[in-house]
């Protein structure tokens, strides 16, 4: 599965996202992603969620594993795995993608959406030199080769893979991971997409290379109003580069507002849970202490908050009740009954 | 921690080449490039570096899946070997936690069934009663719900599948622990709860670890001794603290200033260039 993945459409000719209208250049609205679960049941692995990337803006999407960060991004691409079901609404400039025809689907895929997917091994296809998969879009422009390939070096290179001319004739095992990583961004960035569903993208890339890839996204972006979903578990990336900030549990939002302040004051236990677990890089520390409890996973989703069995703040109300996402403060968002009461916000 | 003991691990003038022909690999990329390490009971020892310096093939050669052109590998002073000449005690005394956790596992075994398999491959690791049972203690300790259990491996969240191959490696009571970014996929959380449990099994079963991770901070929090490589080469090692709070080869200060820290200030300038990338 490349970021240019399946379909060869071209009915959107130009590639590029309708003109600019007032709002978000993404709105998610209740999305709902429903997979079958063992014994044919149906498991709701993002349950009800909501938010807006801004025009040019970098949203981080940080979270619990498996609260359905992936999911949420695929959802948004169109490519969430078999049997899915998808509910609510995707708003791309305002129009809703949920409702959009196959066709317009995979118009918007590679070019004007594309991403960076968590796992780059698995993201590329083992038989094919690397060239050749970053070269897709740009093939699929019928480009004559020699100025694909062009194109391909040119792209390697700006993601700081050394040797580009040689490197793009590699297979992808023949990479280390942060040169397949690097491999991945740049195919995701062929097609001159307007908005990155980013990953997990600098995990597996030592700190001197993942600030030179920030660094160009954020060019990217300062130059063609790239906007950027950022999938990480890295805290103090999401913080230094994010403006605004999401965080999940459970296939739910907890808490959403601008990346910096909520980390830090979180308005939502988890959220502070997950700050006081960032280990320090210049000071020897500690693991932090777990969480007391079972993680919760949406086939076993504890009722009313779903955090609350392991919440230092949990009381009646929170076993029998969900919390809402609400307005705490201004532009903050907190789905917590007693956001007020979290220790330092 | 110099244990004074003979080490666990040792690791002598290791020289990998990829490509090239004849004995000498002429024309080959040398990835690793004359490598000594060791490693004692009950340390661990954190591999960082630039990225493509070499630490996974360095892992890979450790855990048998590929042979250096030189140099050589010992386990307690025996020659480890290719991983399927292995004697099964020294198989089951080292285990790998690969970089591509997705890669690493059969997409369509449930992960019970991946567990069994290494329990019946090292029949005297496997659990005297409920098979059932251990197997979901085993999860737990990773933070993994019960239920994890029945699913398939491919239709795991990244995180997942990654505490799943620790889980597998760690099912057989190693006594040597290859980490290739193993925890990078995790929540913060639950990473911190991985650690605290890597640190429980090195007190209580003398559990040695080699582990190669980009981030700073969890190496900081893990590891007894640093070694810092670049392009195929070790450029600095020694104790942590000593190596992440008073670098002395500008590699390594070059990676410390690029490393962020949650309250550091608003980037922009100052924080470092990533010069040493290419
Ligand atoms: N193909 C699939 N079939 C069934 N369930 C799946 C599938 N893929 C993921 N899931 C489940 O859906 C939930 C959400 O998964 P998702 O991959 O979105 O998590 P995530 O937030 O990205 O986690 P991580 O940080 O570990 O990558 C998880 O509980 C996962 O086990
Ligand atoms: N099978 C292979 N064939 C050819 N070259 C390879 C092969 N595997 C690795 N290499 C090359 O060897 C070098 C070292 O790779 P290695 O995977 O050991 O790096 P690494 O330090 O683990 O990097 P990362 O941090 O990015 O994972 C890289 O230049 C890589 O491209
Ligand atoms: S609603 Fe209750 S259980 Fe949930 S996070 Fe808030 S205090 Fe904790
Ligand atoms: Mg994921
Ligand atoms: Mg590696």
């Amino acid at each position: 599965m490349t970021p240019a993945g399946a379909g060869t459409a071209r009915e959107n000719g130009a590639g590029k996202p309708a003109p600019a209208t007032d709002g978000p250049i993404l709105r998610i609205e209740d999305l709902v992603v429903e997979l079958p679960g063992p014994h044919g049941t149906r498991t709701r692995v993002v349950d009800g969620v909501s938010f807006d990337v801004p025009r040019a803006a970098t949203v981080g999407l940080i979270g619990e594993s498996g609260s359905g960060k992936t999911m949420t991004a695929q959802a948004v691409l169109g490519l969430p795995p078999e049997g899915a079901t998808l509910t609510g609404r995707l708003l791309w400039h305002g129009e809703d993608l949920l409702a959009a025809t196959p066709a317009r689907r995979r118009a918007v895929r590679g070019r004007e959406i594309a991403m960076i997917f968590q796992d780059p091994l698995a993201a590329l296809n083992p038989t094919q030199r690397i060239g050749r998969q970053i070269g897709e879009v740009p093939r699929r422009d019928r480009l004559p080769r020699a100025e694909v390939n062009r194109r391909v070096v040119e792209l390697l290179d700006r993601v700081g893979v050394p040797e580009p001319a040689r490197r793009m004739r590699a297979y992808p095992h023949e990479l280390s991971g942060g040169l397949r990583q690097r491999a991945v961004i740049a195919m995701a960035l062929a097609g001159n997409p307007a908005l990155l569903l980013a990953d997990e993208p600098t995990t597996a890339l030592d700190v001197t290379v993942q600030s030179r890839i920030l660094r160009l996204l954020a060019d990217i972006r300062a130059a063609d109003g790239l906007a950027m979903l950022l999938v990480s578990h890295d805290l103090r990336v999401v913080s230094h580069v994010g403006e605004r900030v999401v965080v999940m549990y459970a296939g739910r939002i907890c808490e959403r507002g601008p990346a910096r302040d909520v980390l830090r004051r979180p308005a939502h236990p988890y959220t502070a849970a997950l700050v006081r677990s960032v280990p320090a890089v210049r000071t020897r520390t500690a693991p932090a202490d777990p969480l007391p409890g079972a993680p919760a996973t949406p086939a076993n989703r504890p009722v009313g908050c779903a955090f609350h069995p392991r919440c230092p703040l949990a009381r009646a109300r929170c076993r029998a009740e969900p919390p809402k996402v609400r307005e705490v403060a201004p532009d903050r968002w907190s789905a917590c009954h007693f956001a007020e009461e979290v220790p330092g916000s | 921690m110099s244990t004074g003991e003979r080490d666990l691990l040792d690791v002598r003038e290791l020289y990998v080449t990829y490509g090239g022909r004849g004995g000498g690999r002429r024309g080959g990329h040398a990835a690793v490039a004359g490598v000594s390490l060791s490693v004692a009971p009950e340390e661990t020892l954190g591999l960082v570096g630039e990225s493509g310096s070499g630490k996974t093939t360095v892992a890979r050669c450790v855990a048998g899946l590929l042979r250096p052109r030189a140099g050589t590998v010992t386990f307690e002073g025996r020659p480890l070997g290719r991983a399927g000449h292995r004697p099964p005690e020294l198989q089951r005394a080292v285990q790998m936690v690969f970089q591509d956790p997705r890669s690493s596992l059969n997409p369509r075994m449930t992960v019970a069934s991946v567990i069994a398999e290494v329990w019946r491959t090292h029949p005297v690791t496997a659990p005297e009663g409920d098979r059932t049972e251990a197997l979901h203690r085993l999860l737990a300790a990773m933070g993994l719900d019960p239920d994890v259990a029945s699913r398939r491996a491919g239709d795991l969240s990244g995180g997942q599948c990654q505490r799943v191959s620790i889980a597998r490696a760690l099912a057989v009571r190693p006594r040597l622990l290859v980490c290739d970014e193993a925890v990078s996929a995790l929540d913060v959380s639950v990473q911190a709860q991985i650690l605290r449990l890597l640190a429980e099994l090195r007190g209580r079963h003398r559990l040695a670890m080699l582990f190669i991770s980009h981030d700073l901070g969890v190496v900081h929090q893990i590891a007894d001794r640093v070694a810092v490589m670049r392009r195929g080469v070790i450029v600095e090692e020694g104790r942590t603290v000593e190596v992440l709070t008073a670098p002395r080869h500008p590699y390594t200060r070059a990676l410390l200033d690029a490393a962020l820290d949650l309250d550091d200030p608003v980037p922009g300038d100052g924080t470092a260039d990533g010069g040493a990338a290419g």
